[in-house]
């Protein structure tokens, strides 16, 4: 942290905030005094609401402490830790996950970027199509998550209804044990292709004219173009939207929550909504604490990955 | 630069202008990408024109099979249903959507009171270790709710945060800050630093100098913004479920996410308080759609 009483150092007789110093005297003092003044109620918040839960959380991974239960918590060191990881529980859970994020990204990165593409060659109507494809990105996981399951439902849902009338069989979405799954990461991809479409769209339209002028006059065909110019420009931005989404879809709750509530049985449980049960269904929470620590390394790592790729990427 | 929706709108890359689909007489071809775009476009907003018009069934319509698309009666019951309770007075919904405004509203407001000043400040000043700040700051936004939520659960419930407004706010204003920060810094980067530097020598203090010169260009990107931190904190659902329980603090999603836990659900009802919820994050999104690539990527992406 940064030190707060630079002031006094300089100016042994002087109060920092009676008297401030006069413009052009001093101001590398007054510089540095107020980047403290502005940036440390932010990072006190910060300091509260994350690093010291952060930290207390890290405190009862090494306990058994339970919520319900009370009591002093019984220091236990790598316990939990050990526990988690050799739970053959938890590595279904991570492959559950593994198989919904690869899935979902992996097709809204496919379906969002083909739009972008689409909409990008054309002339008419781009604005309004934008803004439409955008509309589900902006809706909360709540609200998604609830008429997604009105849609699926086995009985009156709008989904199956259309499927009867076209002579196709009835699909338990919700209720089947793989279908679930298949239902999570087709709910996942339509609220979160806007979002690589979005970004993909931008690469897409920066893309220089020039490079295709010169292709043109090459007489070079589509695809070449497509696969020279178009990819490697939009390329990494692209990565970036993936890596976001990855993020994300590693961490996602509510809509398990919502839509499947990690069933049936256990088929969509993701790692967060697992944490979830260790910590408030079954009130486990040193080890919801230490399950809790691991995701969070995961994407600390893959924060870190990311912010790589960026900086090396605004050098470029 | 931002990248921006209304630019992707406006110029076209070159493709548009020696379009080479036209050369080997692609007229059919760009039929088909028109086809294309439709049938995505109403994929992808059929679950959205399905909740409206569910909103607007009458029951015995809402749960029809095979399902009706058009021949249905319109009725408004269920929007009344949302804002009046049936026995009269106002409903426990409505109450969820004004803790919602409540909430959203001050967060935001604490989000970027708190926000702005610090992005200025790091986009100005040599702050030590600048950029493990940076990091920190963004770092805090990765983090999965679900496991901060335990200990904020815990902390909460020795202070008495549990079940309040005020706990609400906090936690979303923690959650809105960094996204806040980074995005602001965008903003005050593009705001050249020599007018402070000029006001400077004209006798204004560096405080001065921000206030009057500085923050006012910066406005419109502060109500940008702002309307990020307001949409998230609106949507949020995580912590609003395990940290409120009673009906006079909860906000609208998991107010909502209430009405399918009994064993009839009445997706009508459902299908108004949604719509309803959405209606006014449709409406901000619009008012930010310039701002959206830095919006939705914390600032971090802009060009």
């Amino acid at each position: 942290m940064s030190d707060s009483a630079p002031l006094t150092t300089d100016h042994p007789g002087q109060v920092a905030a009676a008297t401030p110093p006069a413009p052009g005297r001093s101001r590398r003092l007054s510089d540095r005094g107020l980047a403290v003044a502005f940036t440390s109620p932010a990072l006190l918040l910060l300091l509260a609401m994350s690093v010291f839960p952060l930290l207390w959380a890290l405190y009862l991974s090494f306990t058994d402490y339970s919520a319900t239960r009370g009591g002093p918590a019984q220091f236990i060191g790598l316990g939990n830790y050990t526990a988690i990881l050799a739970s053959e529980q938890v590595h279904l859970r991570a492959l559950t996950t593994l198989i919904y994020v690869l899935g979902a990204v992996t097709l809204q990165t496919v379906l969002g970027f083909a739009i972008a593409y689409l909409i990008s060659r054309r002339t008419h109507g781009r604005g309004l199509l934008t803004t439409l494809f955008l509309v589900p990105m902006m809706l909360s996981p709540v609200v998604v998550g609830l008429f997604w399951r009105f849609m699926l439902d086995a009985q009156f849902g709008v989904i199956n209804s259309m499927l009867g009338s076209l002579g196709l069989g009835q699909v338990e979405w919700l209720t089947g044990q793989r279908t679930a799954l298949i239902s999570l990461i087709l709910v996942d991809t339509w609220q979160w292709t806007p979002f690589i479409m979005l970004i993909a769209l931008a690469g897409l339209t920066a893309v220089p004219k020039y490079l295709y002028e010169a292709a043109s006059i090459d007489r070079a065909s589509e695809w070449f173009r497509f696969r020279t110019i178009t990819l490697p420009l939009v390329w990494p931005l692209l990565l970036i939207a993936v890596l976001f989404r990855a993020i994300e879809a590693f961490r996602l709750f509510d809509l398990v929550y919502i839509l499947t509530s990690g069933g049936p049985g256990v088929s969509t449980e993701t790692l967060s909504f697992h944490v979830y049960k260790v910590a408030f269904l079954g009130f486990n929470t040193g080890t919801a604490s230490a399950y809790g620590i691991l995701m969070v390394l995961v994407v600390i790592v893959l924060t870190q990955l990311y912010l790589r790729y960026l900086n090396k990427l605004k050098e470029d | 630069m931002a990248v921006s929706v209304d630019e992707a709108v406006s110029t076209g890359p070159a493709r548009d202008r020696t379009p080479p689909a036209r050369r080997f007489g692609g007229r059919g071809r760009s039929v088909l990408e028109v086809a294309l775009l439709t049938v995505l476009a109403v994929v992808m907003l059929f679950p959205v024109l399905w909740m409206i018009e569910t909103s607007i069934k009458e029951n015995r319509d809402v749960y029809a099979i095979p399902a009706k698309f058009f021949d249905f009666k319109v009725t408004m019951d269920h929007f009344k249903d949302v804002f009046a309770a049936s026995g009269g007075g106002r409903s426990a919904l409505s109450v969820s959507f004004l803790n919602s405004f409540v909430v959203a509203g001050a967060s935001t407001a604490l989000a970027t009171v708190l926000g702005v000043p610090a992005a200025w400040a790091y986009s100005r000043f040599a702050v030590k270790a600048k950029k493990d700040q940076l990091f920190f700051i963004l770092s805090t936004r990765f983090m999965p709710p679900v496991v901060v939520v335990i200990p904020i659960f815990l902390m909460y419930r020795q202070v008495g945060l549990i079940d309040t407004k005020l706990g609400l706010i906090l936690i979303y204003a923690a959650f809105n800050v960094p996204f806040t920060i980074w995005m602001m810094k965008g903003f005050v980067d593009e705001v050249p630093a020599e007018y402070e530097d000029a006001a400077m020598l004209d006798g204004y203090t560096r405080l001065q100098a921000f206030w009057r010169f500085t923050l006012p260009l910066l406005l419109p990107g502060i109500a940008a913004t702002a309307v990020f931190a307001l949409i998230f904190s609106w949507n949020e659902f995580v912590f609003a479920i395990f940290l409120t329980s009673s009906d006079t603090v909860r906000t609208a999603p998991p107010a909502i996410a209430g009405l399918i836990g009994g064993t009839t659900v009445d997706w009508g009802l459902v299908a108004a308080a949604s719509v309803v919820f959405a209606l006014p994050v449709l409406v901000f999104a619009y008012l930010v759609r310039r701002h959206l690539i830095a919006g939705v990527t914390l600032g971090a992406v802009r060009r």
